[in-house]
């Protein structure tokens, strides 16, 4: 193959935030093969010292404003671990309603707006609206009812506003969770609609196949989201399983030339967070309909095809409306009502690891005995997955070049990996570095 | 009518407010979808444009050099400006870290010298283009950029609320804050949100930024005074979406 292969995606479209591709290739030598992370910088850790622990999850959920209820809740968990908060089980419940709203929320986006038009060969969703307008209605519809459900339950669903250390500081009344359970309700037909656009789209996601070691955050109760702890599994099915409170040693956190992200590993080279790592690790846990949609779509763990991460966000989407519903009645059952924000009773360290649609948020702070931020670090899931989309790039190109694809279909076989994964970059570039320097 | 052909550009900033987009529901955007064309989109579509555009949208802080290039081609291409959210009408969130010097340093350690991690000062884009309207807010409110819109395709002029949130406030009759024992800053931040902060038993915390002559000494001294938050507390308290107009 005598031939000059050069892709260079300078701030790669339909992801968050800016990611560049770079490959070269000359006469089948392979030169560069580079996924950089050029992001502006944007330091929420140091700006969160010297902070009233009140003010600082409204701080770090700035970070990303598509995980902002995931870093919320990340940061008011850490909070309570550090000053020794005790949630009641209602604050539990909602805190779980809230975040199922979230992954519902994102993956809607994400399946819909950034994945779809490459699997029905259109560049945006906008084209989309003329060609194939019910599935942009809906679509539209869906991303409605995550950002209602988000607000019914965190005030906001961009940075909600009631969910605080301690607790909630405005509670949904019964009226608000039947009206929000009916609306949920009302959306099922499009959630089996969304499945058989999936299902009649998957021929075209791509065959392609990279072990690596995936991590999701696991509980013995449900199909993780926070609490409980941190489970990696390889392909061949071991599982290695790491308390919450010793993540570093299982993120590994170093700098990259490539990015403005801080890259982790673990047991190999890279590692994957995400839906796809939550179902290879958790697939068990999965509510029964969402089981049901995962062998419908082909899915079954372990699956090393990163292309089949939007998958994987379909079957939770499936499993958050069935696991709201369910909450939503146990809320009811046990009579929601006031409660009064519970109270620090000790300062000092804790962490927290909460599943956002992309992968695992670790937030980790200290506080003196006013209630004062003095150190923090916040561990985002694109940074996570960096190092993996790096990876799978070097095992994805000397494919490509053996199967003689040209240029374009390299180009797009390469930004449909790392849209797959659903990189939410803007949020992965301010970490933390492990070691203190003092 | 013509369709309005508009874009959006980001720069520092959580996305959130492009998120907020699009949460209209299937109705108000297909019917928006009558009125615009959304010319480039990086976020969501793969398209750009060389044409004209009417309006752009801009999310994000300025706090690279390299963004002022950026910056102008946007402004030299689109008609008209529009700044939305805190990060770029303010500096936001994104302007504490202007009050530090060792960010980089507590955020990366040593490999803070590596140059692509260079951060400057987190500013408004006003700080390097004219802007011609602002949607203000962490996030900023879509019923407002709705607004914007709805004003530019009529050509009808756009109003923006002087006062401070706390008018909004006790138009909607929550319970004062302060009479619950916690502090606040509607008396001093710019309305046009509605209050929903109060409202939702959280202390309102100006991300709309500061009305026009502001006292913030007498901030202070009402947040010590009646919030009964420390000195220290109080100033730090004074910044938190408002470091730029602070300092
Ligand atoms: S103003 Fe707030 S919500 Fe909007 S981009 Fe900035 S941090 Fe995000
Ligand atoms: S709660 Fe805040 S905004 Fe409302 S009246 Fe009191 S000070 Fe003003
Ligand atoms: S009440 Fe205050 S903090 Fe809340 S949205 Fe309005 S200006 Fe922002």
């Amino acid at each position: 193959m005598s031939q000059r292969i050069t892709i260079d995606v300078n701030h790669l479209t339909r992801v968050e935030g800016h990611g560049n591709i770079v490959v070269n290739v000359t006469d089948g030598v392979i030169e560069r093969c580079e996924w950089q992370i050029p992001e502006a910088p944007r330091f929420f850790e140091a700006m969160v010292r010297g902070r009233h622990y009140s003010e600082v999850a409204r701080i770090t959920s700035r970070i990303c404003g598509i995980c902002s209820i995931g870093h919320t809740l990340a940061s008011v968990i850490a909070t309570e671990a550090a000053l020794g908060i005790e949630a009641t089980p209602q604050t539990r419940r909602l805190r779980t309603l809230l975040k199922h709203a979230e992954n519902f929320d994102s993956h809607v986006l994400h399946v819909y707006v950034l994945v779809a038009p490459d699997l029905l060969g259109a560049p945006s969703v906008f084209p989309l609206v003329q060609t194939h307008p019910d599935v942009v209605a809906r679509a539209l519809r869906l991303k409605r009812l995550g950002h209602e459900w988000g607000s019914a339950i965190g005030g906001r669903s961009t940075h909600p506003t009631t969910a605080v250390p301690g607790g909630f500081t405005r509670v949904p009344r019964v009226r608000d969770l039947e009206a929000l359970r009916d609306k949920i309700l009302a959306a099922v037909p499009d959630l089996e609609a969304t499945v058989d656009t999936i299902a009649a789209l998957a021929p075209a996601i791509p065959a392609f196949e990279r072990p690596t070691e995936y991590m999701a955050v696991s509980s013995h109760d449900e199909y993780g989201l926070f609490g409980g702890f941190v489970q990696t599994i390889l392909a061949d099915g071991d599982r290695a399983s790491y308390e919450v409170a010793d993540y570093r040693s299982c993120t590994n956190e170093y700098v990259s030339p490539l990015s403005t992200a801080k890259y982790t590993r673990n047991r190999l080279g890279s590692y994957a967070a995400g839906a796809l790592a939550r179902f290879n690790v958790n697939a068990d846990m999965l509510h029964p309909e969402a089981k049901r949609v995962a062998e419908r779509l082909g899915l079954a763990p372990v699956c090393v095809n990163p292309y089949m991460n939007p998958v994987a966000q379909v079957v939770e989407i499936v499993h958050s409306v069935h696991e709201g519903l369910r909450l939503i009645d146990e809320l009811l059952a046990a009579g929601i009502g006031d409660e009064l924000l519970a109270e620090p009773t000790s300062c000092g360290t804790g962490a927290a690891a909460v599943e956002v649609p992309r992968g695992i948020l670790f937030h980790e702070y200290t506080f003196d005995a006013e209630g004062i931020c003095t150190e923090a670090d916040c561990i985002i899931p694109t940074g996570q997955n960096h190092g993996n989309i790096q990876l799978d790039f070097e095992a994805l190109l000397p494919q490509l070049l053996a199967q003689d694809k040209s240029e374009d279909e390299m180009r797009l076989a390469f930004e449909m990996l790392v849209r797959a994964y659903d990189p939410c970059i803007s949020c992965s570039t301010h970490h933390l570095d492990v070691t203190f320097v003092r | 009518m013509a369709q309005l052909r508009i874009a959006f550009f980001d720069f520092a900033s959580c996305e959130g407010c492009q998120i907020e987009f699009t949460n209209y529901g299937d109705v108000a955007t297909l019917q928006l979808l009558e009125h615009v064309e959304i010319v480039e989109f990086r976020e969501a579509m793969t398209e750009t444009t060389d044409g004209r555009i009417d309006v752009a949208f801009v999310e994000g802080s300025f706090t690279r050099e390299a963004d002022r290039a950026r910056l102008q081609e946007i402004r030299a291409r689109a008609r008209t400006v529009v700044a939305y959210g805190a990060c770029a009408c303010t500096g936001g969130i994104n302007a504490l870290k202007n009050h530090q010097d060792d960010f980089a340093e507590y955020v990366y350690g040593d490999a803070a010298r590596m140059p692509h991690l260079r951060s400057g000062t987190a500013r408004p884009i006003s700080a390097a283009i004219k802007v011609d309207y602002e949607v203000r807010g962490c996030p900023m409110s879509k019923d407002e950029l709705l607004l914007v819109l709805s004003n530019l395709i009529h050509g009808t002029e756009h109003w923006v609320p002087t006062y401070p949130v706390c008018v909004e406030c006790k138009r909607r009759e929550t319970i004062c804050r302060y009479d619950e024992g916690d502090h606040c800053m509607g008396q001093v931040a710019r309305a046009g949100c509605g209050a929903p902060c109060p409202a939702d038993g959280v202390p309102c915390e100006a991300c709309r930024g500061f009305v026009e002559d502001a006292n913030l000494n007498a901030l202070e001294r009402v947040l010590v005074d009646r919030g009964g938050l420390s000195q220290r507390r109080a100033v730090g308290k004074s910044r938190m979406f408002t470091a730029n107009p602070r300092s």
